[in-house]
């Protein structure tokens, strides 16, 4: 049973990480359109930022916490302005172009980034700091869910409620629910379509950006490459749970995450990915618009 | 209050607008009408900058808007209600009006208008909660028209507000786009294939054939006009 328990947190965890990014995935999905497949690096070059702050603020001898925070503030900030960036010189430029244009860009894009940190830095793994300590007073329960664990669950849980509230009562959250359901009237009502574009990718950034320095933390090392597994990954959640649906891409993170530890746990780890995408598959044999999606017909 | 003088638009090379003109005074109902495909809806979405102007001007109370941003032109109090309604489906009722006063930050003045319009369609009110989708044709034009109100606007545009109506609506459309006009002192420019209907309420109305104003006049002669009454009102 404990290790039943054991697998059902280190899923929980390893989705949650899953949903922050799928959030970035589903949010560009849900206002424009366009798969974004550099998220995935942004998520990537979150983690580097943060790497790079924590090691900087730990030798100049700060407290624990105040390196997590200002790490995770640096990163997010900083993958935010690449997200704000990359949709300006990338995508923007290609609005109204058909979509494959947008989405052979992003993947340009997705290896321009791999192969400009592998330069910038290394192509090696290199060890990332463990932020976190094991807490004494978490020790009659450190078998079945490591520190790391809650603070990615409480972190991630943190970040969803303050997108919810974003999104459902802040004018900007107005702003942007009311452009993913119809741009042209969005215009009309005075909206500024182009600053609701681009607010989407400085939050979906930010959410990837906090999402590497957590699971680079709990891995404990990170490359170049990291991005487009993670990437793929919550691609893959975002999917499962109906692409351009927030819960959805909770969801899909939460669903994808529990079956590749209980894959991991119960079979063996060479299969997660295995079980991860047949039930994509099986989803979308079912439902094709993923679990929470509207099945709308794509207008031609 | 808004005049359009020689304006060309162009959806790739076909030439949606040719060198039109129009005029729309203060306290007006004008009204254009035409038949489908001759260029009304594109002389609205011009009027708004979502349609690029290729020459031209178009004047707003003295300012030329012809390439400003939509929602500039919006916080100048020209508002429109487009073609189909265009009502955010996921949004409540009560979220769809708030759009609508987007740009407004005094919220008294919000609050006072948000009562103004339940107490017009108090239908809306019994809805506010509900998403916009489920509501029904004739109450989604309500709410659309409710919704551009909510901007305080000077000049009001409405694209074929009675399109895909029971008569019987159509009639109470009619009824509260005059009752805007009086009450409320805003300029409506009406953009209808209702021929019939809006040129009964409107103070003047063009004609428009292929992008081009073939004709203009007062709503009566326009409609004793035999050339219109057989190409519009089907006498």
């Amino acid at each position: 049973m404990d290790y039943f328990v054991e697998l059902f947190f280190s899923g929980l965890t390893r989705g949650s990480i899953y949903a922050l990014i799928a959030l970035g995935y589903t949010m560009v999905y849900g206002i424009i359109g366009l798969i974004n497949f550099a998220h995935g690096e942004i998520y990537m070059i979150g983690a580097f930022t943060s790497f790079v702050v924590a090691s900087v603020l730990s030798i100049m001898g700060l407290p624990l916490l105040a390196i997590i925070v200002l790490a995770g503030l640096a990163a997010a900030i900083w993958a935010s302005a690449y997200g704000y960036t990359i949709e300006k010189i990338a995508y923007k430029p290609l609005r109204n172009a058909p979509r494959l244009s947008p989405l052979i860009s992003a993947i340009g894009m997705s290896i321009f980034l791999q192969n400009y940190v592998l330069l910038a830095q290394t192509s090696n793994f290199l060890p990332f700091p463990e932020l976190i300590p094991d807490f004494e007073f978490l020790e009659p329960i450190a078998h079945i869910i490591g520190t790391t664990d809650i603070v990615i669950l409480l972190t991630t849980a943190v970040s969803m409620i303050a997108l919810l509230i974003l999104i459902k009562f802040t004018r900007m959250g107005k702003a942007m629910r009311a452009t993913a359901q119809d741009k042209t009237m969005a215009r009309l009502v005075g909206i500024n379509v182009d600053r609701v574009i681009s607010n989407t990718f400085i939050v979906g950034s930010a959410l990837a950006a906090i999402g590497g320095m957590l699971i680079a933390s709990h891995v404990g090392q990170i490359n170049f490459y990291i991005g487009f597994i993670a990437g793929i990954k919550a691609f893959t959640a975002a999917v499962l749970g109906g692409i351009g649906s927030i819960p959805g891409a909770v969801l899909g993170g939460f669903i994808l995450g529990l079956t590749e530890s209980f894959a991991t746990g119960y079979v063996s780890s060479d299969y997660e990915d295995v079980f991860a995408f047949s039930l994509l598959v099986l989803i979308l044999l079912f439902k094709p618009a993923g679990l929470l999606g509207k099945s709308s017909i794509e207008k031609v | 209050m808004l005049e359009l003088q020689n304006v060309n638009a162009y959806y790739g090379s076909i030439h949606a607008l040719r060198d039109v003109s129009l005029k729309i005074e203060a306290g007006e109902i004008v009204t254009l009408i035409g038949a489908n495909g001759a260029g009304k809806s594109t002389t609205l979405m011009a009027i708004c900058g979502i349609m690029p102007v290729q020459s031209g001007k178009i004047l707003f109370r003295g300012e030329e808007i012809q390439s400003m941003r939509p929602e500039n032109i919006v916080s100048l109090g020209l508002c429109q209600v487009p073609e189909g309604r265009h009502i955010f489906p996921e949004l409540t009722v009560r979220e769809n009006l708030d759009m609508g006063a987007f740009l407004r930050r005094d919220k008294s003045g919000i609050k006072k208008d948000l009562d103004h319009v339940y107490s017009l369609f108090p239908i809306l009110e019994k809805r506010r909660n509900q998403p916009g989708s489920n509501l029904s044709g004739g109450e989604q034009q309500m709410l659309a028209m409710s919704r551009a109100l909510m901007a305080r606007p000077q000049l009001l545009l409405l694209d074929e507000p009675s399109m895909g109506l029971a008569p019987l609506v159509i009639q109470q459309v009619f009824d509260i786009i005059e009752r805007i006009n009086r009450e409320s002192d805003t300029t409506v420019f009406l953009v209808e294939q209702n021929a019939n209907q809006a040129l009964r309420i409107a103070n003047r109305g063009y004609v428009i054939e292929n992008g081009e104003i073939v004709l203009s006049d007062s709503g009566d002669k326009l409609l004793n006009n035999p050339d219109v009454q057989k190409a519009y009102l089907g006498i």
